[in-house]
């Protein structure tokens, strides 16, 4: 019991000192994740409109698939990214091994079937009229999309948020491809996973305290966010 | 409010997609092991490199059989870990150049402080072995590191195939973890002495050393570089650098020189 006290009082005395280091950490953790919660988003996006929109074979499958990858363990995703991009593998000659672009890769990877499955969820779930609506009032099918996108946002932007806490939360994944190298490759979750191989229990718990507070500002602005562009809408 | 909202976006990915610091020196990756990098060695002697040569390390911990397979597909170009037999056999592949030994500490075996298993005062960690299977746990690292290596070896000596047994528990985990679990299965393990120093007190362990000065329990650790001609891009100019200044005099005192907090010396140089 008192290791998890201390753990919180020792996370307040690190976020009052916050230190070079680890100011580092949690930055190389905001970008890693960041982007490649970006990339997954762009990516993404416009499979779950082909997939909302279009009619082709083995479509019900491809959606199956999606959903299963959803549940693509981290540390499997770290395993394949690993073993392409070693030197004895077939991208090795990039020199991507236990670099930050290595971990965005595998950090996309992991988001970009819940960006695309819960995107074409939210998108098959508009409205028809609204498509109909648009296509009647002449639209390009370039702004048919981006109505529908539009209606859709709410659940577009709650699939990049359970994204987010899938990228931001993962360690398995990062610490293959990554190699968790000091000031290099280290972030939130691999320094709090072996700050607790080192036994320090109660600063590892202040890091996972202060990577909840982190998640928690992030959440809340997308909340923010997406309330502020309902109301923009209904007015 | 909405514009407000695609500004912070936009500031955000505009953080996020700045290039980082072009690297102001050469780097070199080297594949170590938890014990190096856990007990702080590499801490207090790499900045001592750095200085002298701006040549950056960048530390990879992984079990020993990990760290050199790391070498043998060329992701490092430098190994610094503790399983002689198996770096060789790596050196005899063509995978390594320029092994040299570097500095030793010893593996103890320890256990519950009542030693239920009756090892306290034998002299052979054979014998202990012995006498722990089938009458008490045994926790094993399970992780090809080089400390479960050494355990294999007395194993195998004793012609014990331990694997599936009852009282063996295969953790594939690191040394700390391996000795926490054991210390809450109320089993024997065996660990190297410096990870136990530094660890004992810090993770309350109720265990005691039973066994220790076996000369088998002798934990020698090597550094080794990335044979060039098997992987064209490792940067072996550079590894020898620091190969060189591992085993030099001022490499071998700032081995000498690191203390864990409570003061203990946990490796001792030992290159010739």
């Amino acid at each position: 019991m008192t290791s998890i006290l201390d753990g919180f009082v020792q996370a307040f005395s690190l976020i009052l000192h916050l230190d070079a280091e680890l100011l580092g950490i949690i930055f190389l953790s905001l970008k890693v994740s960041g982007s490649a919660l970006v990339v997954a988003s762009l990516l993404g996006l416009p499979l779950s409109l082909l997939l909302g929109f279009k009619r082709f074979p083995l479509k019900g499958l491809c959606i199956s698939i999606l959903n299963t990858f959803m549940g693509l363990p981290p540390v499997v995703v770290g395993l394949l990214v690993y073993l392409l991009l070693s030197r004895s593998g077939p991208l090795g000659f990039m020199a991507l091994l236990y670099t930050p672009i290595a971990m965005i890769i595998a950090q996309t990877i992991l988001a970009f079937p819940i960006v695309s499955s819960l995107s074409h969820s939210a998108i098959v779930s508009v409205d028809p009229i609204i498509k109909q609506a648009s296509l009647t009032l002449g639209a390009t099918p370039l702004q048919v999309s981006l109505a529908v996108i539009r209606e859709a946002r709410y659940g577009i932007v709650a699939g990049i948020m359970a994204a987010f806490g899938r990228v931001m939360a993962e360690v398995g994944a990062i610490l293959i491809v990554g190699g968790n190298i000091a000031g290099f490759t280290r972030v939130m979750t691999t320094t709090i996973a072996l700050e607790t191989d080192k036994g320090n229990f109660e600063l590892a718990l202040a890091l996972g305290i202060i990577l909840l507070a982190i998640s928690l500002v992030i959440n809340a602005a997308l909340h923010f966010i997406q309330k502020r562009g309902m109301i923009g809408v209904t007015q | 409010m909405v514009k407000a909202g695609y500004l912070v976006l936009s500031a955000l990915c505009a953080v996020l997609f700045t290039a980082p610091a072009a690297p102001a020196a050469t780097e070199i990756i080297c594949s170590s092991t938890t014990s190096t990098e856990n007990s702080g060695l590499f801490g207090h002697i790499l900045p001592m490199f750095e200085k002298k040569t701006s040549i950056k390390v960048k530390v990879v911990a992984r079990g020993t059989g990990a760290a050199i397979e790391m070498g043998k597909r060329g992701d490092a170009d430098v190994a610094f870990v503790h399983a002689k037999e198996q770096e060789l056999k790596a050196v005899q592949e063509g995978f390594f150049v320029n092994r040299h030994d570097v500095m030793y500490n010893d593996f103890v075996i320890i256990g519950p402080p009542d030693d239920h298993a009756k090892i306290k005062g034998m002299k052979s960690a054979a014998e202990a072995f012995k006498k722990i299977s089938g009458s008490a746990l045994f926790v094993s690292r399970g992780d090809n590191s080089g400390t479960n290596t050494k355990e294999l070896s007395i194993w195998k000596k004793l012609g014990i195939e331990p694997k599936g047994q009852k009282w063996y528990l295969e953790v594939g985990q690191g040394m700390e973890k391996t000795q926490r679990i054991a210390n809450e299965k109320r089993a024997y393990t065996l660990t190297d002495r410096g990870t136990w120093l530094a660890t004992k007190d810090k993770d309350k362990l109720e265990m005691v050393i039973v066994l220790e000065g076996d000369p088998v329990l002798f934990n020698q650790y090597g550094i080794m570089a990335v044979n060039r001609e098997k992987h064209k891009h490792a940067k072996y100019k550079e590894a020898m650098e620091f190969v060189n200044w591992i085993i030099s005099m001022e490499g071998q005192q700032a081995i000498g020189s690191f203390k864990d907090k409570n003061g203990n010396q946990l490796f001792i140089p030992n290159a010739k």
